[in-house]
């Protein structure tokens, strides 16, 4: 018999495909530039050409493995948006750091392939080439200031987790294909619908949750970030605190939402115990740091543990409050570490002492990021917790919402310690910053869209 | 009136800090004279409220509503009704105060200072002419940084312990009320407004739950005993004009939330926990006035005595009458109008020996008389003295009280007698007895005259209200009225057309 493919419908894909192709292309043309910013400017451009692609994209091809619909375009906009504003925030820093290499650009895009992927996934083993896509290049991006041997621990922390976490995830999709016969999520979940679950199914379950909680750094499974987030160069952590969350929550989202519909009732416990030990430990452990990057790298835990409550509601509010929450986070985020590397200064969070007074305009924007980070109106990050919390109590879930607030309350202490440390210390010396127009331009944008979606929630709302 | 009154005098104060961060800090001369110019100007728009005010209907006035988040129901809706008018106008008028008293007092990042105190003004009276829950939330959720900000930077030796204490005490409470708020909003049919709230009945069960919720938020911000200890804190290491705005008009807002949102949208649960609330007012009488009498530090003892007025201002809200209500509203205006003009003074005399311990004092009356005179008449205000304002506002709340409860109401009188023990006692130490070497080396010359016209206006108020509160009760009369019939209604329906149709019967 002779069976011959048809040639698969590219336009669902065309992102990816305009991502992956410059990226490779911009391998080589590295070798051609001396000024290896002309590269970020290629990125940024090349993110936008994606950008734009992205909601023509609709529709399912390469045999049904590869399905863009709505809800992966949302993902696919915050993941570009993230890449575009890694970029900007990168082009001064890199240089400063000595540590320009024109692979980092191409990199960063196949990261973000990689991501986009996983989004897309409609067949388990798209989503751990995806997977592994990303993975692979973070742990490079993780490690690239070679001669900073903090840098260098940071990465093979987190390609040695990184690799365990992807060998769980291969054997529990390896077990969920034994049980149902199909690597397809949509089919796996007409099957498990039909045929119910059993104990390995549970436990197939189990270990694709543990893999993709260690993405998304909740705890337990979150030893790493701590470590990584300290270690990488900052941009990269910046990008690695949004882009590889995301793509955990993007798959986490289609996992039970789809694969495991019919199990509802075997996984809300499990993330509701996930979600809660998350924002105890994200939490809780902030208050006690003293690296700015290390206390970040805590609150994006803890914030994972809010958007795990979007799932929990297993809703489509709940969904679309967790990706509205992953948008105003990739804003006021970004925005953080955008102010962190503008300084020239170390890392430390009594480096920030009097900042104020020797730079009243960034420490005021620092100030904004640090509210909306807390949840404070009227900054786009209450409007991430009251939607995402009006989805919670809708679902029946007020209690867990009274845990979340509490906790809020505990971050408002370590936020805090920033704008104290900024506005009500005395200068030591005067702060040295290395603006750059790029750089500039991903403040702007950040911080107007903290107030924007603050003061006008329809912006995201509905 | 061709503008839209409510939506001005919020918003005008908020885009002048906005416009004054902008500006060049070595200017501080046009810096302030700008805040001075909007803090007067804010208030001037605000004096239609009280003169156009139609004081024969309980409804609200001044009504703008436009829709901002439609999807989910949450529109900007603002207007005023009798219970919250004054306390507008009190804002507007405190926060020029504010602004004249720190004219010298404030050296340090003056741009940001005066940014902050008009971002509050702002969201104080945002608060306050809210009729949204979610915009309600978000003005009270937004006063929380620029008054951090003001505690903590300009504030006095201990300051980011207690803007630190402040924040978070706040914070809690008012995140208990935000899952409040998303509950009520689910049983409101997706809706966040109050006015139909407050005709809504919901189960039982349910206002007891939101009754705590939102509880939580008010009782911190009032401060009830148990959760006053930020009080102290906050008010004795903030600038003078933090403290002015903080006793003169933050901490009516909790009061005030109870009189919003507890009473007419919870009314059963109201009326149950009423008894429960009484008793804590009276605790937080009898305690603040007992830890007054033991204070050395002179804010301090002026931030205990505010927990036992606001122990007044509970009680005549919670006795659920005509006078207790009324007389707790109208305690709520004399304490933002006397413990505002006190903390003014305090800073003033602050301002020239930089001690606030009460021994350092003695004999100031022989160096400035007229700064005496002026304390004088507050110190008595504070006490409660017939022709004062504290006077009315202490009567109707006992009056109010002992109708519910003697007991309370006796108990609650014997903090009056406290009052008097320690403001008097005050006044003695502070001005009388030998001159103090401290006090001979700073102060020279009275009091000049910026600092006569910061007190003049409290001075002024506090006898209008003493001779003739009828101004300022009539402004409320019908509001309060209308919300007591919705805590107590008079009669079921079924016996209402039962007497009715009797009624006919007869006539026919």
């Amino acid at each position: 018999m002779n069976v011959t493919l048809p040639f698969p419908d590219l336009a669902p894909a065309m992102p990816e495909i305009i991502i992956i192709s410059a990226a490779t292309v911009m391998l080589l043309l590295e070798l051609l530039f001396k000024n290896k910013g002309v590269l970020a400017f290629i990125g940024v451009g090349i993110a936008a050409l994606a950008m734009y692609f992205v909601p023509m994209s609709i529709g399912d091809t390469f045999g049904g493995m590869f399905k863009s619909d709505l809800y992966s375009i949302y993902f696919k906009f915050i993941f570009l948006l993230n890449l575009m504003l890694t970029i900007m925030i990168s082009l001064q820093y890199m240089k400063r750091e000595k540590a320009e290499y024109g692979e980092y650009y191409s990199l960063l895009l196949f990261a973000t392939a990689g991501m986009m992927l996983m989004a897309s996934a409609k067949d388990l083993i798209v989503l751990y080439l995806g997977l592994e896509l990303m993975a692979l290049s973070t742990y490079i991006l993780a490690g690239i200031k070679k001669h900073d041997i903090r840098s260098n621990e940071a990465a093979i922390k987190y390609l040695l987790l990184g690799g365990f976490s992807s060998a769980i995830l291969l054997y529990g999709i390896s077990l969920l294909y034994g049980l149902t016969g199909t690597t397809d999520i949509y089919a796996i979940s007409v099957y498990l619908k039909f045929q119910g679950s059993s104990l390995a199914v549970v436990m197939a379950m189990m270990f694709i949750t543990a893999a993709f909680c260690f993405k998304i750094a909740a705890a337990p499974f979150h030893m790493w970030a701590p470590d990584v987030y300290e270690g990488a160069p900052t941009s990269v952590t910046a990008f690695m605190s949004i882009g590889p969350k995301a793509a955990g929550f993007a798959v986490i989202g289609r996992m039970f939402y789809v694969a495991f519909q019919s199990m509802q009732a075997d996984w809300v416990p499990v993330l509701i115990g996930i979600s809660v030990i998350t924002m105890a430990v994200g939490n809780i452990l902030a208050i006690t740091q003293t690296n700015i990057k290390r206390m970040l790298a805590y609150s994006s835990i803890a914030h994972a543990g809010y958007m795990l409550i979007g799932i929990i509601a297993g809703t489509s509010e709940g969904l679309s409050a967790m990706i509205t929450y992953l948008l105003i986070y990739t804003f006021m985020n970004m925005g953080a570490f955008a102010i962190i590397i503008l300084l020239d200064r170390g890392d430390e969070i009594k480096d920030y002492e009097g900042l104020a007074k020797s730079r009243p305009l960034v420490a005021g924007l620092m100030l904004v990021f640090m509210f909306s980070l807390t949840g404070i109106p009227p900054t786009a990050g209450f409007i991430g917790k009251f939607n995402l919390f009006l989805a919670a109590v809708q679902a029946g879930y007020a209690w867990l919402v009274v845990i979340a607030v509490m906790f809020s309350a505990v971050s408002a202490y370590y936020y805090l310690r920033i704008v104290m440390n900024m506005y009500m210390k005395d200068m030591k010396e005067e702060a040295s910053i290395s603006p750059s127009p790029t750089l500039a331009l991903a403040i702007v944008i950040t911080v107007m869209m903290v107030f924007a979606i603050g003061i006008m929630p329809s912006l995201v709302i509905g | 009136m061709s503008y839209k009154i409510l939506s001005t005098v919020i918003f005008l104060p908020i885009v002048g800090a906005v416009m004054i961060f902008m500006m060049n800090r070595a200017k501080e001369a046009l810096i302030k004279w700008t805040a001075l110019t909007l803090s007067v100007l804010v208030f001037l728009l605000s004096i239609p409220l009280f003169t156009d005010f139609n004081r024969t209907t309980a409804d609200m006035q001044f009504v703008e509503k436009h829709g901002w988040v439609p999807s989910i129901g949450i529109s900007y809706f603002i207007g005023v009704d009798g219970i919250s008018v004054l306390f507008v106008l009190l804002s507007t008028l405190l926060t020029i105060l504010c602004v004249t008293v720190s004219w010298n007092a404030i050296k340090d990042k003056t741009k940001e200072f005066y940014a902050s105190l008009l971002l509050i003004e702002g969201s104080m009276i945002g608060v306050f002419c809210s009729l949204d829950m979610f915009l309600f939330y978000i003005f009270w959720e937004a006063m929380l940084i620029p008054m951090f900000l003001l505690i903590g930077v300009w504030g006095g030796p201990n300051r980011v312990y207690a803007a630190l204490k402040f924040f978070l005490f706040t914070l809690v409470g008012s995140l208990l009320m935000l899952v409040g708020i998303i509950i009520l909003y689910f049983n409101s049919g997706y809706s966040f407004d109050m006015t139909q709230m407050m005709t809504m009945n919901y189960p039982y069960k349910l206002q007891l739950l939101l009754f705590w919720a939102f509880f939580a938020a008010f009782a911190v911000k009032v401060p009830m005993f148990p959760v006053h200890t930020w009080l102290p804190d906050a008010h004795t290491e903030a600038p003078t004009a933090g403290s002015v705005i903080l006793a003169g008009v933050l901490i009516k807002m909790g009061a005030y939330g109870f009189l919003r949102f507890n009473m007419p949208i919870l009314p059963d649960a109201s009326r149950d926990m009423a008894p429960a609330m009484m008793v804590l007012s009276v605790i937080a009488i009898i305690y603040g006035g007992i830890i007054c009498l033991g204070q050395t530090d002179l804010k301090r003892l002026i931030a205990y005595s505010s927990v036992s007025h606001m122990g007044f201002v509970t009680l005549g809200i919670f006795a659920l009458n005509v006078q207790g209500v009324q007389g707790g509203i109208l305690q709520m205006i004399n304490h933002g109008i006397v413990t505002g003009a006190l903390f003014l003074s305090v800073g003033m005399i602050y301002e020239r020996t930089h001690t606030r311990v009460i021994a350092d004092y003695g004999g100031t009356a022989s160096v400035l008389p007229v700064y005496a005179a002026f304390f004088m008449v507050f110190t008595l205000a504070s006490i409660g003295l017939p022709g004062t304002n504290g006077f009315v506002g202490e009567f109707l709340v006992l009056l109010g009280g002992f109708t519910v409860s003697k007991p309370l109401g006796v108990l609650a009188s014997t903090g009056i007698i406290i009052g008097a023990a320690y403001m008097l006692l005050l006044y003695q130490r502070v001005f009388f007895m030998e001159t103090s070497s401290g006090v001979k080396e700073h102060c020279h010359g009275d009091i000049n005259a910026r600092e006569v016209f910061t007190l003049l206006p409290m001075l002024l108020l506090i006898l209008w209200i003493g001779v003739y509160p009828n101004t300022f009760l009539g402004f409320m009369d019908v509001s309060v009225q209308h919300l007591l019939l919705r805590v107590n209604p008079p009669q079921s329906l079924p016996q209402l057309t039962k007497d009715m149709t009797e009624i006919i019967g007869v006539i026919k």
